[in-house]
């Protein structure tokens, strides 16, 4: 088999055996159906309402949580190797620096992926079950949409781990940088857009800036895949108004993701390849 | 015999570092080299060169006749057996699992992986995990794939260290039987006197630099290093007579503490010299110790030469 293979497949099977997978899984499917029965808790009605409004919030969750679980999968992946002894080892093995990181990353994302496909699938069959209102063709195209972002969201925040872990030289500092890298892009990257907003008061160029400043996050860019899709009325009016919704069609977003995931994935290849072991 | 490995010229420089300076030497096919130096000497580096993880500053390696840096080297990689030093794995998993994912990479036989495991003693703790094992099972397990796809060249990092005494024994009587199948072995170590007995030849570092290489014969005879003959007398015997026979041969020695007699035979006298001691009535015991790697490693240390020629 494909050198690059085996390296996806020990990892891919390395998360389901440390339990990340199934636990990740188990999260989405439970904050999904938590969202799904009690979003409407505000409004003094339990029970599950639109699906929109149930992928808007779990958008925003997810948002949250997925960078985490991508950073926190994927940071010790080369880094580890170096702390373990391995990676002089694996490195003396017919397998070239490119094939081991592309492997690890592979892997880590089909786990990834898989733990978002069971956990929000599940949740979705368990809705669709209840409410069989639910099971239109624009449900299932939402929830698709949904999925593949945020797969491709874990996928971006796994390359970025990547490019933690080949620049790291010990696995403690590699995980405090990690957490250093999720707090900026979820709470501190926004902050700073809404400063520049604010400050810029009524100035337009400024203003017309801002959409494509939104696109300098892939946080930024699953949300807007989603809450485009997903339209006015579901919640995120603000949200919509606040950018230039012509800059943000779907299939733009989606290149944007694609980046995201390949920019730093190449970071990474290039840094572990000059790299002194 | 065609040569394993050809070094020539090679230097390594990280950044205002230097970790070797222009190495040049061969490795024949077939032998087992020791790599010998103390800690920070350059061994790790000259193996991690050879192995092609690192890129040489100047000069050139060739293995097996190829070069091991760049790309196109899955090929000769797989004619390479590699154990760094100190391997912790990944505690996760099983020996067999590890061994297995190592086997996979380098396409190795898939039944070659459980033998490996038997041959060096992990056949029982096969289903175990690695974070269980003790240091030394780990090193076994690291022979293990060291030896998988029957390399023809082995590279051993500091393999004995943390092993209990039978484990090094079995390590050495595995790298006796690599011998015979006609592998190259290149072992590095710090410890010469436990290495000294196993190997046909040497390369010498110190501070980056080759102080020497060659057979472990030829090095004692180039450093010209005495033999020790240690007498032992009889029990209220005079060994005057000895001592005054001894001065007029002009063959320096000294009474240890234990009163045994300790005589520094220069290379190429020892049978004279034994032949006069044994002549003595007064003479209990006689033992011949040669010159050791130990304290050749101290004699290239006070006489550094740089580059030393080709082993024989």
């Amino acid at each position: 088999m494909n050198s690059m293979l085996v390296v996806a497949r020990k990892e891919f099977r390395d998360d389901f055996r440390n339990r990340w997978t199934i636990a990740v899984a188990i999260l989405f499917a439970f904050l999904a159906l938590g969202i799904a029965y009690f979003g409407g808790a505000a409004a003094g009605k339990v029970g599950f309402t639109s699906f929109a409004a149930t992928l808007a919030s779990l958008t925003t969750l997810a948002a949250f949580i997925i960078p985490l679980i991508g950073l926190l999968i994927a940071y010790h992946t080369i880094v580890g190797e170096r702390d373990n002894g391995t990676l002089l080892l694996i490195l003396s093995y017919p397998l070239s620096r490119t094939e081991l990181v592309a492997g690890k990353f592979a892997g880590h994302c089909a786990a990834l992926a898989a733990a978002a496909l069971a956990g929000f699938g599940l949740a979705v069959a368990v809705i669709q079950l209840m409410q069989p209102q639910t099971r239109t063709l624009d449900a299932w195209l939402q929830i698709g949409n949904f999925i593949a972002s945020a797969s491709m969201l874990g996928a971006s925040f796994v390359a970025l781990a990547c490019v933690i872990s080949v620049m790291t030289d010990d696995k403690s500092r590699a995980a405090g940088l990690a957490l250093v890298m999720w707090f900026a892009s979820v709470v501190l990257f926004d902050l700073v857009l809404l400063a520049l907003l604010v400050f810029s008061g009524g100035n337009r160029a400024e203003q017309a800036v801002y959409p494509y400043l939104l696109l300098l996050n892939p946080i930024d860019v699953f949300r807007l895949i989603n809450l485009t899709t997903l339209g006015h009325g579901a919640g995120n009016d603000l949200f919509m108004g606040m950018t230039a919704s012509h800059v943000y069609r779907p299939a733009v977003l989606y290149l944007v993701m694609l980046a995201w995931i390949a920019v730093p994935f190449w970071v990474a290849l290039r840094v572990f390849r000059r790299k002194e072991v | 015999m065609p040569n394993a490995i050809e070094i020539t010229a090679l230097g390594k420089q990280y950044g205002q570092i230097t970790a070797l300076q222009t190495i040049s030497a061969t490795v024949p096919k077939g032998q087992v080299i020791g790599l010998l130096g103390h800690n920070g000497a350059g061994k790790s580096t000259l193996i991690k060169l050879i192995l092609g993880l690192i890129a040489p500053t100047t000069g050139q390696v060739r293995v097996l006749g190829e070069v091991p840096w760049g790309p196109h080297t899955h090929p000769l990689r797989r004619r390479l057996g590699y154990l760094p030093e100190s391997v912790a794995f990944y505690g996760n998993l099983t020996g067999q699992e590890v061994i297995d994912y190592l086997a996979s990479l380098k396409h190795a036989p898939r039944q070659q992986s459980r033998q490996l495991l038997e041959r060096v003693g992990l056949g029982h703790a096969a289903g175990r995990r690695v974070g269980g094992y003790s240091k030394g099972m780990r090193q076994r397990l690291g022979l293990a794939q060291a030896l998988l796809n029957s390399p023809e060249i082995v590279l051993l990092d500091e393999p004995t260290a943390g092993l209990d005494p039978q484990a090094t024994r079995e390590l050495y009587a595995i790298v006796g039987e690599l011998r015979q199948a006609g592998r190259c072995v290149l072992i590095s170590s710090h410890l010469l006197a436990e290495l000294e007995p196993h190997i046909d030849g040497a390369l010498i570092l110190r501070e980056g630099r080759l102080l020497a290489a060659g057979s472990v014969v030829d090095l004692r005879r180039q450093a010209g290093l005495p033999s020790i003959v240690s007498v032992r007398l009889n029990a209220q015997a005079d060994g005057s007579a000895l001592a005054r026979e001894l001065e007029h041969m002009g063959v320096v020695h000294e009474i240890q503490p234990d009163g045994r007699l300790e005589i520094l035979v220069p290379e190429g006298s020892k049978v004279d010299v034994l032949r006069s001691v044994l002549g003595h009535p007064v003479i209990a015991d006689v033992e011949v110790r040669e010159p050791t790697l130990a304290r050749l490693y101290d004699w290239l240390g006070a006489n550094q030469r740089g580059n030393a020629g080709e082993m024989a």
